[in-house]
């Protein structure tokens, strides 16, 4: 039983479209990296002048306002423990990426979320792009970012953006879809305009779902920003690729539990803050 | 009377079909099938069919029938939150189906306020900030909005919860800031779709009873949609009873109870207490005769025995009610000119809207009828023990 069906060539397929993309969009491109790269760099360098008991200081007062006592604890002795084993650079290097990746992803999740919840046709499409956005192995983002970015920070970012930017989708145009028809209705027999159903219904209305969804973006970009290292994103990851190639254990679960504690206190942020 | 009156909405030719395919349902419509034939011929269902009536300017017009009988239907086609397939509804000479999306818009700030069944407040939103968003969306100021949001509290007594949030508040009480938003509103026309059905018994009579007197105090042309006959009776001025989306009968309260259009309107009076709804003019007779105050006792006995009467009113030139004289009393009268002086002023006498029960009472301390005047005390007519009787079992029968 042997066909001899030739080889589909979808990988010589799919190079061409990117050396294409890479062609012809690289004014596109070089622009997103410059910009991102300031961003970067602005961020991290504040962040890195700053005295790191200032910045333990400042999130405990912030989990403790938001969270309670627990939490505030929790974030004095996990940043304690992680700048004590020196990984306070490394740990504010992943920070910066995940905040600028996840603040990238919000900007284009929430009108893209936004118009599938408005639009019917467009959340048919949307819908099955998300999925396979999700379901591909994160790692293969990091393959067509380094053509378009080259190695670095930039295109960790861009990988990032894209395999975090689902659930903020989502979730945004789950929460516009719950609003209770009764209550549109209601806008509606006042001679509410679209935009204020949006901004004075819908959105408020919705925050508590897409904080939720924001939280979920949060999780997956640290999670890539990690694996993003492997393209030279520095950070906790390439502490760990580092043990890794080193073949030592003990180092690299030390970067790995600063990327726990990371973890949960963004978790647990985002969560109280949502309430 | 009703010619005299101005017509705020006019209602003409309204059909609604639920479906891809009106045309089709119309179609059969005209052909002369009904609903359920329609639906399963076509799978089109027909909401609505030929709907006429008016609205009249600051009257209380209730909307009543069973369930699915079209009512939201309707009063959801008069703002357009449902898209009617034909017809025409005109309010102040605007003609609503024809509106574009902005003058639609504009139309429903300035005619319609409505409040619904489960109240649908914007649970983000305070109190005051409910009350406010017709305001709000039409850009109102926030300081006359504030402030006219504050008057509507007040009017539906809920003076002091207006930073409270909408859940804090009990079912009665969130069913006042649906209505203070109407009200603050200032729209023309105020539509309230089964606005109490979701509140308890003795909350919900409360609420008829408040909305009567705001209706009365304002005058507001309000429409009002109910499945239940009693609440229609109670706070009606006129009802428009629907059956399967076409309307059976337009009246009043009274109409309606006696004299049922058909079976279908009489099995719906069935359930309802005759004795409370049934009123003194329901079961008010012609007066045969009355006596003048200046007859004297012979032309009053003579009107008397013609008639076969044993007691007889006494009214002034301008029918009046002054008293009744009894022959027993003009028999003994010696040399009186008038029959002025006889007369027994302190008869019983009602109001044409007394309700049948309270004159069993009347009727046990007197043995002669009940006069039934007007607000000016003109005799309209009597009640005598025979008729209410009569007219609970008529009321029964039909039912
Ligand atoms: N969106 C819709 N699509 C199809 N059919 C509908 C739709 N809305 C209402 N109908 C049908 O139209 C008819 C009238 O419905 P409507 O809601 O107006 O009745 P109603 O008198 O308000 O009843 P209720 O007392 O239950 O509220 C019903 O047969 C209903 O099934
Ligand atoms: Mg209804």
């Amino acid at each position: 039983m042997n066909f001899d069906v030739p080889r589909i060539p979808l990988g010589d397929w799919i190079e061409a479209g990117l050396d294409f993309f890479t062609d012809h969009f690289s004014g596109l491109t070089r622009g997103f990296s410059s910009f991102t790269r300031g961003g970067i760099s602005l961020l991290n360098d504040g962040l890195m002048w700053v005295n790191p008991w200032l910045i333990i200081l400042a999130v405990c007062l912030l989990c403790w306002r938001a969270g309670g006592v627990k939490l505030a604890v929790f974030a004095l002795l996990g940043l304690g423990l992680i700048l004590n084993l020196g990984l306070w650079d490394p740990m504010i290097q992943t920070l910066t990426l995940v905040l600028i990746a996840t603040l990238l992803a919000i900007v284009i999740a929430l009108p893209t979320g936004i118009l599938a919840a408005l639009s019917e046709r467009f959340y048919r499409i949307i819908m099955p792009v998300l999925d396979f956005m999700q379901t591909m192995p994160a790692f293969v983002y990091l393959i067509p970012a380094i053509p378009f970015f080259g190695i670095g920070a930039v295109a960790g970012i861009f990988a990032t953006v894209i395999f975090s930017m689902p659930p903020a989708i989502r979730f945004t145009a789950l929460g516009i879809r719950q609003v209770p028809g009764e209550l549109m209705e209601a806008a509606d027999a006042y001679g509410s305009t679209r935009s204020q159903k949006l901004f004075k219904l819908q959105l408020p209305l919705s925050l508590p779902t897409i904080m939720a969804g924001i939280n979920q973006t949060i999780m997956l970009a640290l999670s890539m920003v990690v694996i993003a290292a492997m393209i030279g994103a520095d950070g906790l990851g390439t502490e760990v690729w580092r043990a890794i190639q080193r073949l030592q254990p003990g180092a690299g679960f030390e970067a790995g539990i600063a990327v726990v504690i990371l973890a949960m206190l963004l978790d647990r942020l985002t969560q109280a803050l949502r309430r | 009377m009703s010619d005299e009156k101005a017509i705020k909405i006019r209602v003409k030719g309204l059909t609604k079909v639920f479906g891809d395919n009106p045309e089709k349902a119309i179609k059969l419509r005209d052909e002369g099938y009904g609903r359920t034939e329609i639906l399963k011929q076509s799978g089109q269902t027909l909401g609505l069919s030929n709907i006429d009536f008016d609205v009249y300017e600051g009257e209380l017009l209730v909307i009543m029938g069973l369930s699915g009988s079209g009512k939201s239907t309707l009063i959801r086609c008069l703002n357009r939150l449902i898209e009617p397939t034909e017809g025409d509804i005109v309010i102040d000479g605007e003609n609503i189906p024809t509106l574009d999306e902005k003058a639609l818009r504009e139309c429903r700030r300035r005619h319609f306020s409505m409040v619904f069944q489960h109240f649908a407040l914007f649970p983000h939103r305070s109190v005051r900030r409910n009350a406010e968003y017709g305001l709000e969306v039409r850009g109102v100021d926030s300081q006359e909005r504030h402030k006219k949001a504050d008057d509507a509290l007040k009017q539906v007594g809920l003076e002091g919860w207006e930073d409270a949030m909408p859940s804090q508040l009990s079912g009665g009480m969130q069913q006042r800031v649906g209505l203070a938003r109407a009200l603050a509103n200032d729209a023309s026309v105020l539509l309230m779709d089964e606005a109490f059905s979701a509140l308890d018994p003795l909350i919900k009579r409360e609420m008829q009873q408040e909305l009567i007197e705001l209706q009365e105090r304002t005058r507001k042309t309000t429409i009002f949609i109910t499945h239940d006959l009693d609440e229609a009776i109670n706070i009606a001025d006129r009802i428009v009873l629907l059956k399967d989306g076409e309307v059976v009968q337009i009246g009043t309260p009274e109409q309606i109870l006696t004299a049922p259009a058909d079976d279908y309107v009489a099995r719906f009076v069935e359930g309802v207490d005759m004795t409370r709804i049934l009123t003194a003019e329901a079961a008010m007779k012609p007066v045969r005769a009355t006596a003048r105050d200046d007859d004297g006792p012979r032309t009053a006995l003579y009107k008397m025995r013609e008639n076969s009467l044993e007691s007889i009113y006494v009214v002034d030139s301008e029918r009046r009610l002054l008293g009744i004289v009894t022959a027993e009393q003009l028999g003994k009268a010696e040399g009186v000119e008038s029959i002025r002086d006889l007369v027994d002023s302190d008869c019983p006498k009602v109001g044409p809207d007394e309700p049948l029960q309270a004159l069993f009472g009347m009727f046990e301390q007197r043995n002669y009828p009940i006069a039934v005047i007007d607000e000016q005390a003109r005799l309209k007519g009597v009640v005598v023990r025979g008729a209410v009787i009569e007219q609970l079992a008529r009321a029964g029968d039909k039912s």
